[in-house]
C-alpha cells in the first residue's frame, strides 16, 4: 500500500524538520519526505493533512500492559489500542508483569500477544533480578537474545549494593542499556506522599527525597564502576537533576526520563485526599516540578514517559495510603506534551523530540523518527480540535487518571503504524 | 498552572453548615463557638453534671473502630446514649474486613442497615474524607481519628477545657509537647488554636519528633524545653508511643523525660496560673512527672468529662443542621411551587 500525506506541518526532530510539506510511504516504510513525490510514485491512496500536523509515532520508555498476569487491569490488545490512540506507537512495558519477564518464554508470550494485536510495537525490558526480588541475576544475555530491549527493575531498585554492582558489571559486557529506578526502601519507609507542607498538614507518611537522591547517588558511583550504559527512570527531584547534569558533565553514558504527570502536577493537589494522585515516586514540590521542566528544557531529562499503569477500579476505591499507586497515561502522554508547550514551558522541538527520537536513540531503535526507509509510525494531529479527557471515552481498561475532566487543544486524528491506519478518531 | 492551591471543603452542606467532622482545617470560628458554646448547654451549671436530652431519639449512629481505642470509643458511646440515640459500636479489625470484605462493602453493608451517622477511626490518613465521599447523601461522618491526620473531637474539647479555665482562646500562648510528627491530636489542635486566635502556638519537641514543614502548620519550632514553656497560658503535652524508640527516633524514655519531661521545676517557666493538659493515656515519667499530672494546675481530667459534652454537641449541631436544610429545602420547594401556581393563576 503507497500513501501519502499531503500539506501537513510534519515535525520530526530526528531530522531538524519542522515544514508543511508532504509524507510518501511505501510497504510500510517511509520512502520519503519532501514537496515532491519519488519518482515513480503513485499513491494508492492520499490524504489531506492541510492544518494538521504530523509527528514520528511516539516512543514510551514505560508503560505496563497488564499482561502477563492480572495485577494490573487491560492486555496487550487493549493497552496497545489506548497507546495508538495517543499516538503513540512504540512502547516498552517493564518486567513488573505475573509472572516476572525474567525468562525468555515470558519474553516471547510478550512478543506473541503484540504481535497478534499487531497495533503498536512492544518492547519488553527484561527483569535484571530474578523474580525481581534483587537477589539472584536473571539470565540476562537469553533476555537480550529473546528481544528485550533493556533490563530493569521496574519499581523495585535492587537494595542491596552488592548485588547491583554486580549485576551491572555482569551486564556491561553485553550492548544494553540498564534502566535504574533509584529508590532506598529504608528511607522510604512505608511513605506515601512527599515529605513537603502538604504531608504535614494531611499526616500523610512521609517519603523524603533523600530515598530517591541517595540512591542516586550509590547508583551513580557503582555505574561509573562498572562502565555500563545506565538509564536512570521516572526523576521526581530537583536535587536529581542536578546530580545527573554532573554526571554527564563528567562523560559518563547516562541518560534519564521523567513520567509526563510529574511536570504538571505536585504534592498541592494531594490535599483533597484523591488517591488518583498516588504515584510512586509521589508527587513533590512545585520548585522540585520547575526543577524537573528545565531540565526537560535543558537536556538533562533526556525522555518524557507515560508510566502508564492500569489499575483495577478496587485498588483505587480506599483510602490514599493504602490504595495503589499509579497513574494510566498512555492517552494522555501526546496531549499533555502539547499542553506544556501551549503554556509556554517547552518548545514543540524539545517536547516532540523527548517522547519521539530520544527515547529511541536511548534504545538503539529505529522508530521515533520519519527518516526514509523507517518504519511508517506516525500520528496526525489536528492542533486546532478542543475536547475534554472523559471517563467514558477512556480506551485503557484502567480508568485511574487523574486528568479527566481536563480540556485540550490538539487531539489525535489518526495513528499510523507500519503505514497501516491503526487509529482514527471517532471510529474506534 | 494547574496545581490547586485550596481544596474544596466536604464537610460542609449548602447552607455552609456542618455536615460531617472530618478535620478543623477550614472551618470558621463560627463553627467552632457554636460547638462549644452548645457544649456548654449540656453541662448543669450547679452541679457540673452532664444532662441527658432526647435530642437525637430515633436516630441511629454507628461507632467504626478500624482501630483499637477504649476512652474515645467510650466517651462517643456514653455522649450518644446522653443524646438518647440508638447505638451500635463494631470493632471491625476484628470482624468483616479480616474476611477479605472490601472497607467500602462494609460502609455500604452498615449504611444499608439505616445508620444516621457514623463515627469512624482508622489507621490510615484521609479514611473519614474517603468514607464521607461514598456514604450516602444523609448519612453523617464523624471523625474520631484518622491516621495521623486528625482528630477534631479531641482538639475541641481541649478548647472547651481552655475555655472552662481561661475564658477564652484568643491572645493565649500555647505550648504543646511531645511527639508532634506522629500526632493526630496536634494537628488538630494546632487548627483549633489559630481558627480561635491563640497568640502564639509553639510546639516543642526533638527534630525526629516534628514534622519536616512546621511551618506549614503555622507554628514555633523549640527544641529546647525550657525555652518554649516561658511565659505560655497553656501546655499540652502529648503521649509518647513505644514504637518511637524502636524505630530509633529517640533513644529511650529516660532520655526523653530528662529532655522533654514536664517537672515541677519547668512547669514553673511558664506563667503561674498556667494549666497542664494531656490527651491521655498519660505515661508518668515519661512525658510528665506524677506531681504535675496530680498537681493543682492538671485539668487532666475535666479534659475527659467535658469530651462527653463536647461529642453530644458535635453529633447534635450536625444533626440540626441536617434538620435545618431539609426544612430549607422544603421551603424552596414550596416557594417554587407557590410561583408556578401564581403563573398559573395570571397567564400574561
Amino acid at each position: 500500500m503507497r500513501l501519502a500525506i499531503l500539506n501537513a506541518r510534519v515535525i520530526d526532530p530526528s531530522q531538524d524538520l519542522d515544514k508543511v510539506t508532504n509524507i510518501y510511504m511505501a510497504r510500510g516504510r517511509i520512502a520519503e519526505i519532501g514537496d515532491e513525490a519519488p519518482e515513480g510514485f503513485s499513491a494508492d491512496q492520499e490524504i489531506d493533512a492541510t492544518g494538521k500536523w504530523v509527528v514520528p509515532g511516539l516512543v514510551d520508555l514505560q508503560a505496563r500492559l497488564g499482561e502477563p498476569g492480572s495485577i494490573f487491569a487491560g492486555s496487550i490488545a487493549s493497552e496497545t489500542r489506548a497507546a495508538v490512540a495517543g499516538g503513540v506507537t512504540t512502547i516498552c512495558c517493564p518486567p513488573d508483569t505475573n509472572p516476572v519477564n525474567d525468562t525468555q518464554a515470558v519474553t516471547e508470550l510478550i512478543q506473541r500477544r503484540a504481535r497478534q494485536a499487531a497495533t503498536a510495537y512492544v518492547m519488553p525490558i527484561g527483569a535484571l533480578t530474578q523474580g525481581l526480588e534483587g537477589k539472584l541475576l536473571s539470565g540476562i544475555y537469553s533476555l537480550i537474545e529473546g528481544g528485550c530491549v533493556a533490563l530493569s527493575q521496574a519499581n523495585r531498585p535492587v537494595q542491596s549494593a552488592l548485588t547491583l554492582k554486580n549485576a551491572l558489571e555482569y551486564t556491561a559486557s553485553l550492548d544494553t542499556v540498564v534502566m535504574l529506578r533509584c529508590e532506598d526502601q529504608d528511607l522510604k519507609n512505608n511513605g506515601v506522599a512527599h515529605d513537603g507542607p502538604v504531608a504535614s498538614r494531611l499526616g500523610l507518611p512521609p517519603i523524603t527525597p533523600a530515598a530517591e537522591t541517595s540512591a542516586l547517588a550509590r547508583d551513580l558511583v557503582l555505574v561509573e564502576e562498572s562502565g555500563i550504559r545506565a538509564h536512570f527512570s521516572q526523576l521526581s527531584c530537583a536535587r536529581s537533576v542536578e546530580m545527573i547534569a554532573e554526571a554527564k558533565k563528567r562523560g559518563l553514558p547516562v541518560t534519564c526520563d521523567v513520567a509526563i504527570h510529574q511536570l504538571l502536577l505536585s504534592e498541592m493537589d494531594v490535599l483533597s485526599f484523591n488517591s488518583l494522585f498516588h504515584v510512586s515516586p509521589p508527587l513533590r514540590s512545585l520548585r522540585d516540578r520547575d526543577a524537573l521542566l528545565a531540565g526537560v528544557r535543558s537536556g538533562v531529562i533526556d525522555a518524557i514517559v507515560s508510566d502508564h499503569t492500569p489499575l483495577h477500579r478496587d485498588d483505587k476505591l480506599l483510602p490514599f495510603g493504602e490504595s495503589q499507586p499509579g497513574i494510566i497515561g498512555l492517552e494522555t502522554l501526546l496531549p499533555l506534551v502539547l499542553k506544556l508547550v501551549q503554556e509556554g514551558q517547552l518548545d514543540i522541538t524539545t517536547a516532540i523530540k523527548a517522547v519521539t527520537q530520544t527515547p529511541a536513540e536511548i534504545l538503539q531503535i529505529p522508530t521515533g523518527s520519519l527518516q526514509t526507509s523507517r518504519p511508517a509510525d506516525l500520528a496526525i494531529i489536528d492542533p486546532e480540535g478542543i475536547w475534554t479527557f472523559d471517563k467514558d471515552s477512556i480506551i485503557s481498561e484502567g480508568k485511574n487518571s487523574p486528568f479527566i475532566g481536563w480540556e485540550f487543544i490538539g487531539k489525535v486524528e489518526q495513528t499510523f503504524f507500519q503505514g497501516r491506519p491503526v487509529y482514527k478518531n471517532n471510529e474506534v | 498552572m494547574t496545581a490547586r492551591l485550596t481544596a474544596p471543603n466536604p464537610q460542609l452542606n449548602e447552607l455552609g453548615k456542618l455536615k460531617h467532622l472530618l478535620t478543623l482545617e477550614g472551618l470558621k470560628q463560627h463553627h467552632l463557638t457554636e460547638i462549644l458554646d452548645t457544649a456548654e448547654s449540656f453541662i448543669d451549671p450547679n452541679t457540673n453534671k452532664i444532662k441527658k436530652v432526647p435530642l437525637l431519639r430515633g436516630k441511629s449512629i454507628m461507632n467504626l473502630f478500624f482501630e483499637p481505642s477504649t476512652r474515645t470509643r467510650t466517651t462517643f458511646e456514653i455522649a450518644e446514649k446522653r443524646l438518647s440515640a440508638d447505638i451500635e459500636s463494631l470493632d471491625i479489625q476484628t470482624s468483616a474486613t479480616k474476611k477479605g470484605e472490601s472497607l467500602l462493602d462494609t460502609l455500604w453493608n452498615l449504611q444499608a442497615m439505616q445508620a444516621d451517622m457514623f463515627v469512624i477511626r482508622h489507621a490510615e490518613s484521609g479514611a473519614a474524607h474517603f468514607f464521607a465521599q461514598h456514604v450516602a447523601p444523609h448519612v453523617h461522618v464523624l471523625n474520631a481519628g484518622d491516621g495521623q491526620h486528625a482528630h477534631p473531637t479531641q482538639a475541641l474539647l481541649d478548647m472547651f477545657t481552655i475555655r472552662k479555665k481561661k475564658g477564652d482562646v484568643f491572645d493565649l500562648k500555647v505550648a504543646i509537647v511531645g511527639d508532634i510528627l506522629h500526632s493526630r491530636v496536634v494537628r488538630s489542635q494546632i487548627q483549633a488554636l489559630s481558627i480561635l486566635e491563640a497568640r502564639e502556638i509553639r510546639v516543642i519537641g526533638p527534630k525526629t519528633l516534628l514534622p519536616e514543614h512546621p511551618e506549614a502548620l503555622g507554628v514555633h519550632v523549640y527544641h529546647d524545653i525550657e525555652e518554649g514553656l516561658k511565659d505560655v497560658d497553656v501546655i499540652i503535652m502529648v503521649r509518647l508511643q513505644n514504637e518511637r524508640m524502636k524505630s530509633a527516633l529517640i533513644p529511650s524514655e529516660k532520655e526523653f523525660f530528662k529532655r522533654y519531661g514536664l517537672t515541677e521545676k519547668r512547669l514553673a517557666l511558664a506563667k503561674p496560673d498556667a494549666i497542664v493538659m494531656h490527651p491521655g493515656p498519660i505515661n508518668r515519667g515519661v512525658e510528665i512527672d506524677s506531681a504535675v499530672a496530680d498537681g493543682p494546675q492538671s485539668v487532666i481530667l475535666e479534659q475527659v468529662t467535658y469530651g462527653i459534652a463536647v461529642r453530644m454537641a458535635v453529633m447534635s449541631v450536625i444533626m440540626s443542621n441536617a434538620a435545618q436544610l431539609a426544612q430549607h429545602q422544603a421551603e424552596q420547594e414550596q416557594s417554587a411551587l407557590a410561583e408556578e401556581n401564581a403563573e398559573m393563576e395570571n397567564p400574561q
